[in-house]
């Protein structure tokens, strides 16, 4: 059964199942033949769909921004669509060649040179070698290395190095282009860039797919959006309509939350787990947003399951834009010490509040000694930072995610 | 193209590695400019691992054992298998790491995950043509000259990688989901050494065992190619096609449950 003739790629009822829980990513063999003669352990058979039940279709020449929340399964639907897993359920149809850029520079290799290194990424993203030589003067002249060609790629700076692997990239030429937060890393000049090349490609008449939790970037690049929520398919449409939905219910904390159930974000052990985040008020009372200016504090309920060495609880704080802005270690203020079984509570209190307003999203870890994880949670929880009601001053809009104090002074220099 | 979660098929599989071909020659001179770049004595290491197994072997079980040597010198006897050995214990154990090792493409991108067992195959290579220098001089001095049967040398190198792909891929595979599998390679390869007929002749067994010993197709890798260069008469054929057919079986075998295994990967590894 051939598609209609525009569309390049159709997605059917796709679904993705992870199993999840404490087990470890991969077993070793051993544990399988323990498994075999000693007492049958219960079996970890907890699941979860990272993508469920998922359809729609994408046409030439269109730009589809993917978005929702960390977690979401924007990933793995760019996996899935590139290949690199198979879907559990459902199928996916794709008409022309798939380039997918999940990372730039895979497969780069330190030791060879910048030309080896051009060679070795272009036949991973899926040139030609015929098509690598010809392209070759024009990439060493985008990614400005010229004079270190021949040099190892050790020896490059990080600038350098993304200039090279992005400039590999940009010079692929499919039908269907995948994108990954690939935009997320590099300076700001770098990030123009790149965002330049992909709306070169869609105007080429080429199909992309952009994944992001960069609402702005969604918006700007893109003519269509998928909104994804919990690995369905919460909203599809034009860009500016979807992400109006997803601004609107932007799942966030208000009050207490519970961080028990199992999510495919969730590493570690399970020794100890977290099971409760509170947002709270300086003073303790449990509070639905922060205020810009006034303090703040989270509170995390850790349940011990078995003895613990506890070396590391951290909070980190990730912007509206997904950008890691800062970590806070419980060490900072307490000693490190073993932990029996037991529910715990720590608090962190943020005083002064240095968050404007916006939505965070956090991250947290529970680790013992060498960086064992105990419990990882990606996209824990959110939680709002309202602007202040009596800060009638501020009335331009600050560009900017933290407030810095500043201490202003004028000279004149001249007379 | 139209991607299903259940469909793995094996001749789909060959085929999509003969299309991306040039991507598993890149991959493959991408291991041997590294390899190359990061040793100081470079070449010099193809010549001095099976030159002082050579000479300890030639002492302990030449000289001292008497181990008989088909008619031949018991150096260039015991060199002549090691050539051959040597090319397929490396090409095993690259190929048995290779997808761990090559776990932030497998995470990437797509491509045949075939091409990453297959890559490695070719660097021992060229260890091998270097180490092949030093046994015509070993030859040259025992006044040893190949027959017409040299011909069928690179038939006796394409089983000994064939056969190190058959057990590669499946190691490769089980190395994915049970990370401990990297310690049992280096004993299995021992062991493996032993059961070769690379410091006897195989002609110690009373038949039919000594053709029963061809279901080990390293047997009759070793046997064949000493046959080829050395020019002696007494090819072991049974032994030999049991050899074959082993092959052919154990990397059909490899190549289904590689298959079967392979849409798992990104997944755990």
């Amino acid at each position: 059964m051939r598609p209609p003739d525009d569309v390049v790629i159709r997605v059917e009822q796709l679904g993705k199942r992870y199993p999840i829980g404490v087990r470890p990513r991969y077993r070793a063999l051993r544990d399988v033949l323990a498994d075999a003669v000693g007492p049958r352990r219960p079996a970890t058979s907890d699941a979860v769909w990272a993508l469920d039940d998922v359809s729609f279709a994408v046409r030439e020449g269109e730009v589809l921004g993917v978005i929702g929340r960390n977690g979401a399964g924007k990933s793995t639907l760019l996996k899935l669509l590139a290949r690199i897993t198979r879907p559990t359920r459902g199928s996916i149809e794709l008409r022309g060649r798939v380039a997918s850029l999940l990372e730039v520079g895979t497969g780069f290799h330190p030791e060879l040179t910048g030309r080896e290194n051009i060679f070795l990424n272009g036949a991973i993203l899926g040139m030609t070698k015929a098509e690598i030589v010809r392209k070759l003067d024009e990439i060493v002249a985008f990614a400005e290395v010229e004079r270190f060609i021949d040099t190892p790629v050790k020896h490059y700076s990080s600038g350098m190095y993304l200039r090279l692997a992005f400039a590999i990239a940009a010079h692929l030429e499919p039908e269907i282009l995948l994108v990954d937060e690939v935009l997320a890393v590099g300076d700001a000049a770098f990030q123009k860039k790149c965002t330049g090349k992909m709306g070169d490609v869609a105007k080429g008449g080429r199909t992309v797919l952009f994944v992001s939790h960069n609402i702005g970037a969604i918006t700007t690049l893109c003519t269509h959006a998928a909104y994804l929520v919990a690995g369905r398919l919460a909203a599809f449409g034009p860009a500016h309509e979807v992400a109006m939905a997803y601004t609107r219910d932007a799942a966030v904390l208000s009050g207490a939350a519970d961080l028990g159930a199992p999510s495919v974000s969730r590493r570690g052990d399970g020794a100890a787990r977290f099971v409760q985040a509170t947002l709270q008020d300086a003073r303790g009372r449990a509070i639905a947003s922060a205020v810009e200016g006034a303090p703040f504090r989270i509170e995390l309920r850790l349940e011990v399951r078995r003895p613990i060495d506890l070396r590391i609880l951290s909070i980190t704080l990730i912007d509206p834009y997904g950008n890691d802005l800062a970590t806070t270690m419980h060490y900072d203020s307490l000693a490190a010490a073993p932990l029996g079984r037991g529910l715990y509570a720590f608090s962190a209190t943020f005083d002064p509040n240095p968050l404007r307003q916006g939505t965070f999203d956090v991250r947290l870890a529970c680790l013992g000694p060498s960086f064992h994880e105990h419990d990882h949670l990606h996209h824990a929880f959110a939680f709002v930072v309202a602007r202040s009601a009596d800060d009638p001053d501020d009335v331009i809009a600050r560009p900017g995610v933290v407030k810095v104090d500043a201490a202003w002074q004028m000279t004149r220099v001249t007379p | 193209m139209v991607i299903e979660g259940e469909d793995s098929s094996l001749v789909r599989d060959v085929r999509e590695v003969w299309r991306y071909r040039e991507l598993l020659s890149f991959l493959a001179w991408r291991d041997l400019k590294v390899r190359y770049k990061q040793t100081v004595l470079g070449a010099a290491w193809a010549v001095l691992q099976p030159v002082l197994t050579m000479v300890v072997f030639s002492i302990v079980f030449g000289h001292l054992a008497k181990i008989p040597s088909d008619g031949v010198p018991y150096p260039v006897f015991v060199y002549a298998a090691l050539l051959p050995w040597s090319l397929f214990a490396h090409a095993l154990t690259e190929s048995s790491q290779s997808l761990v090792a090559n776990r932030n493409l497998i995470t990437k991108v797509y491509f045949p995950r075939l091409v990453i067992p297959i890559a490695p195959l070719f660097v021992g290579l060229v260890d091998f043509a270097i180490a092949a220098v030093v046994l015509a001089g070993m030859m040259a001095w025992y006044g040893i000259v190949p027959g017409v049967a040299i011909v069928c040398v690179p038939a006796f190198v394409l089983l000994g990688l064939l056969t190190a792909l058959a057990v590669g891929v499946w190691l490769a595979a089980l190395n994915v989901q049970y990370r401990d599998v990297r310690y049992v390679v280096p004993f299995l390869t021992q062991l493996w050494f032993f059961a070769t007929p690379v410091a006897y002749p195989s002609a110690l067994l009373p038949e039919p065992w000594r053709s029963v010993s061809g279901l080990n197709p390293m047997a009759g890798v070793v046997e064949g190619f000493r046959w080829a260069v050395l020019d002696r008469p007494g090819l072991p054929g049974p032994l030999l096609i049991v050899s074959v057919i082993s092959v052919l079986a154990l990397l059909l075998a490899g190549l289904r449950y590689f298959s079967r295994m392979e849409r798992a990967f990104a997944d755990v590894i």
